[in-house]
C-alpha cells in the first residue's frame, strides 16, 4: 500500500502537470478557430453529449500546416539551429569540463561555481545582455573598431549568428556539467595504463578519454539539443525577419494572429519531434544507470 | 629453475636497472633520498615499506611517470631518463588495475599490442597466449565489470604482460584480494614470472607477501633504502631496530654491551636485571656501547622448569595468550617488568595446553638465536 502511495505521487504529478494539459492542447489543436472566447470551438455541452462534441473535431489544422510550407521550413530551420548549437556547445563545453575535471581540487569548487553562476541572473538580462554587446553600437563592434580589425560596424545582432551565440552560451553549463561529470568519475590512472601501453596523449585520449565520457556527451547533447528546438526567447531578442524558429512561429499564431488551434497543431508536431531524442536520452541514462550497478 | 643464482653477488653481472643517486622531491618534499641499487635481470624484487615511504615514487620513475629531480636511472645500461611512458620496455600492473571498462577482457589484453602496429593474426596468436596463461580464455569476451575481482587481476597481469616487457612493475597487485585468494595468487604470479622470465619489481606493504614472492626484498623508509637482502637475510639478520621491527614479530632487549674474551660473544647488562644476557654478535660493540637485541617469539622456549645450559634463561608469568591455531604466543612478563613474546607450536589440542595465564615460566634461548644490533 505504501509502496503504491509512493509510486502514485509522481504519476499524479505527471498527470497533472503534464498529460492533463497535453491533452487539452490536443483537443484545441483538433478545434477550429471562432471569435469566442475561449477563441475555439467547440466547447464540451453536457446537453449535446459526448458524440456530437467528438464529431466536430478533426485534423483540419494538421492538414493546413503540411499546405503552407512556412511550417516545414520553420521546423526544419529549428532543427538546423538545433543540431549546429548543439555541436558548438560540444565543442566549447568538451574542453571547458576537462580543464575542469584535471585542474587541481581545491580549484574545482570554484570553476564549479563560474558555470553555474549565470543561472544567479534573469536568462532575460543575460540576453538583453547580448543585445547590448552585438548590436551595432555594441560593445563587440567598439572594440573591433578600436583595434582596428573592422573599418565599419558588423552587422552581428538580428542574425543568425547572434541566435547560435545565445543559444551556445546559454545551454553551455547544459553541456559542461554532464560532461564534467563523467570525466571526473573516470579513473585517471586508466590514462597512464593507456600510456604505459604505448598510447601517446593524444591517442590515450582518443581511445580512453573520449569513449569513458560518451554517456556524458550524450546527456549534455540531448539537454542541450530538446530545449534549443523550441526556443523562443532567444530567436526572437537575437534573431532577425531572416530567422525561421519553430517557437517563434508558436508565438505568433497564439497571440500575433490568436489562431489556437494551428498554434496547438505546431506544439503537438513539435513534441512529436520530441519525443524521439526524449526516448533515446532517457534509454541512455537508463543503460549508464544499469552499467553502474 | 636448475640452480638458484644470486646475480647480486656476482661482480661480473651488469643490472638491468640501475638507480645512481637518485633524488626525488615533491615541492620540498623529498620522495627518494639520493638513492642507489640495482636490479638484476630475471629477479623479483619487492620495494617494502610504509605507506609514504616512497616505493611507489620509485616504481612511478621505473614507469616513466615520473622524472628524477637529480641523478641517472639506467635500463639495460641505457639513461631512461627522458624517455616517455609510451616508449619504454617497461609495463605496469596498476593498483586499481585501471582496465579499461568500456573494452572487453581480450580487448584490454590485446591494447597495448595495437599501438606496435603487429598484423592482426599475431596479436590474436599472442592474446590467446595470454588468456591460457593467467586461465581467463573462457571470459574473453566479458567486460571487466562482469568479471570478479581476482580475475580482473589476471586480466591487469595478462594486459601487462601481453608485450613481453624487459620489465614488469605491479603496484600493490593483490592489496584488493582476500587473504586466501591473494595467497594463491602469489604462487601464481611467482610460476608466471618464472615461466616468462621477465623481471618483476613488485610493491608492497605487505611483507609477508614480499618474503613470499621475491627473490631480494628492499626496506625502505623515508626515501631511503634502509636494508636491501634476501627475505631470509632480511629475516634472520636484520641490520637494524627497524627492519627487524617491520618484518615479522620480534622482541627487541635494549642494554648495554661487553665484550668478552671470546670473540664475537658479549653480555648485555639490561633494565634491572642481575643476570646479563649472553649474545654473539659478529659486529664489534664497546663496553658500556648500548645495543639492541632482536630476537624472533619462536626462538624463545617456554618451559615450566629452568630449563640446563641455556645461555639465556628468564623468568615471569604468563600475561596473555594468542591463541593463532597452529601456533600459540604468549606474553610473558618478566621480574623487571619488560614483557617478551614467545612462541610454540601446538602440537597437542588446547586443552591439553601446558600453560595458561598467570602461570610461572621459564623463558630460555641460545646466544645465537638473536641478533645483536646497534641502531
Amino acid at each position: 500500500m505504501r509502496k503504491f502511495f509512493l509510486i502514485a505521487v509522481p504519476y499524479l504529478w505527471l498527470l497533472a502537470l503534464f498529460l492533463i494539459p497535453f491533452v487539452i492542447v490536443v483537443k484545441i489543436s483538433l478545434s477550429d478557430v471562432a471569435v469566442a472566447r475561449p477563441p475555439y470551438l467547440p466547447q464540451f455541452d453536457w446537453a449535446d453529449g459526448i458524440r456530437v462534441f467528438l464529431s466536430e473535431l478533426d485534423f483540419e489544422n494538421f492538414v493546413f500546416l503540411t499546405s503552407d510550407d512556412l511550417y516545414w521550413k520553420a521546423y526544419l530551420s529549428s532543427l538546423t539551429i538545433a543540431l549546429v548549437s548543439t555541436v558548438l556547445t560540444l565543442m566549447i563545453g568538451y574542453p571547458i569540463a576537462y580543464g575542469m575535471a584535471r585542474a587541481p581540487g581545491e580549484w574545482r569548487p570554484t570553476l564549479m561555481m563560474l558555470v553555474i553562476l549565470p543561472f544567479w541572473t534573469s536568462f532575460l538580462i543575460r540576453v538583453y545582455a547580448w543585445m547590448g554587446i552585438l548590436s551595432q553600437e555594441g560593445l563587440l563592434n567598439q572594440f573591433l573598431l578600436w583595434l582596428g580589425v573592422i573599418s565599419e560596424p558588423l552587422q552581428i545582432l538580428n542574425t543568425n549568428i547572434a541566435v547560435y551565440i545565445g543559444i551556445v552560451y546559454t545551454y553551455l553549463p547544459f553541456m559542461v556539467l554532464p560532461v564534467y561529470a563523467a570525466l571526473d568519475r573516470m579513473d585517471t590512472s586508466l590514462i597512464e595504463a593507456a600510456e604505459d601501453l604505448g598510447c601517446s596523449r593524444l591517442t590515450a585520449f582518443w581511445l580512453v578519454t573520449l569513449p569513458l565520457s560518451r554517456n556524458g556527451i550524450i546527456a549534455g547533447s540531448f539537454l542541450v539539443f530538446i530545449p534549443a528546438l523550441g526556443e523562443f526567447v532567444i530567436p526572437s531578442l537575437l534573431g532577425g525577419s531572416g530567422t525561421l524558429m519553430i517557437g517563434k512561429v508558436l508565438w505568433e499564431e497564439f497571440f500575433s494572429n490568436r489562431d489556437w488551434p494551428v498554434a496547438s497543431a505546431v506544439a503537438v508536431v513539435l513534441l512529436l519531434i520530441l519525443i524521439i531524442p526524449i526516448v533515446l536520452f532517457q534509454r541512455n541514462q537508463q543503460k549508464q544507470a544499469e552499467a553502474e550497478q | 629453475m636448475t640452480e638458484v643464482t644470486a646475480p647480486w653477488e656476482d661482480p661480473d653481472q651488469k643490472p638491468l636497472i640501475r638507480f645512481e643517486n637518485v633524488t626525488k622531491k615533491f615541492g620540498d618534499f623529498v620522495a627518494i633520498d639520493n638513492l642507489t641499487l640495482d636490479i638484476f635481470e630475471r629477479e623479483f624484487f619487492a620495494l617494502l615499506g610504509p605507506s609514504g615511504c616512497g616505493k611507489t615514487t620509485m616504481m612511478r620513475m621505473l614507469a616513466g611517470f615520473e622524472n628524477a629531480t637529480s641523478g641517472r636511472i639506467e635500463l639495460g645500461g641505457k639513461d631512461i631518463g627522458s624517455v616517455p611512458p609510451n616508449k619504454r620496455a617497461v609495463n605496469m600492473m596498476f593498483q586499481s588495475y585501471a582496465l579499461f571498462p568500456h573494452l572487453s577482457v581480450w580487448e584490454n589484453i590485446a591494447f597495448g599490442l595495437k599501438r606496435e602496429s603487429r598484423d592482426k593474426q599475431a596479436i590474436a596468436a599472442r592474446v590467446e597466449e595470454m588468456l591460457r596463461l593467467t586461465r581467463l580464455s573462457k571470459f574473453a569476451k566479458r567486460k571487466p565489470h562482469q568479471i570478479s575481482g581476482g580475475q580482473r587481476q589476471r586480466v591487469a597481469l595478462a594486459r601487462s604482460l601481453a608485450k613481453a616487457p624487459k620489465l614488469l612493475l605491479l603496484d600493490e597487485p593483490l592489496g584488493a584480494l582476500d587473504k586466501k585468494l591473494r595467497q594463491d595468487t602469489q604462487f601464481e604470479l611467482m610460476d608466471i614470472q618464472e615461466k616468462t622470465g621477465t623481471t618483476f619489481v613488485i610493491v608492497t606493504h605487505d611483507q609477508e607477501e614480499a618474503m613470499t614472492v621475491a627473490s631480494r626484498v628492499a626496506v625502505m623508509d623515508e626515501g631511503k633504502l634502509i636494508q636491501v637482502a634476501t627475505p631470509d637475510r632480511i629475516y634472520e639478520n636484520p641490520g637494524s631496530v627497524y627492519v627487524a621491527d617491520f618484518i615479522g614479530d620480534v622482541n627487541i632487549i635494549e642494554g648495554q654491551a661487553r665484550p668478552l674474551e671470546e670473540d664475537g660473544q658479549f653480555e648485555i647488562m639490561w633494565k634491572g636485571a642481575h643476570d646479563p644476557l649472553h649474545a654473539a654478535s659478529t659486529r664489534t660493540f664497546g663496553a658500556g656501547q648500548t645495543c639492541y637485541l632482536a630476537i624472533r617469539p619462536e626462538k624463545v622456549a617456554i618451559t615450566a622448569e629452568k630449563p640446563t645450559a641455556a645461555d639465556n634463561a628468564v623468568q615471569g608469568k604468563v600475561l596473555d595468550i594468542a591463541y593463532l591455531g597452529n601456533l600459540s604466543t604468549y606474553h610473558v612478563e618478566l621480574h623487571n617488568g619488560v614483557i617478551i613474546k614467545a612462541q610454540s607450536a601446538n602440537t597437542r589440542r588446547i586443552a591439553r595446553r601446558s600453560f595458561t595465564w598467570e602461570d610461572q615460566v621459564w623463558l630460555s634461548w641460545t646466544s645465537t638465536a638473536g641478533v645483536l644490533l646497534d641502531k
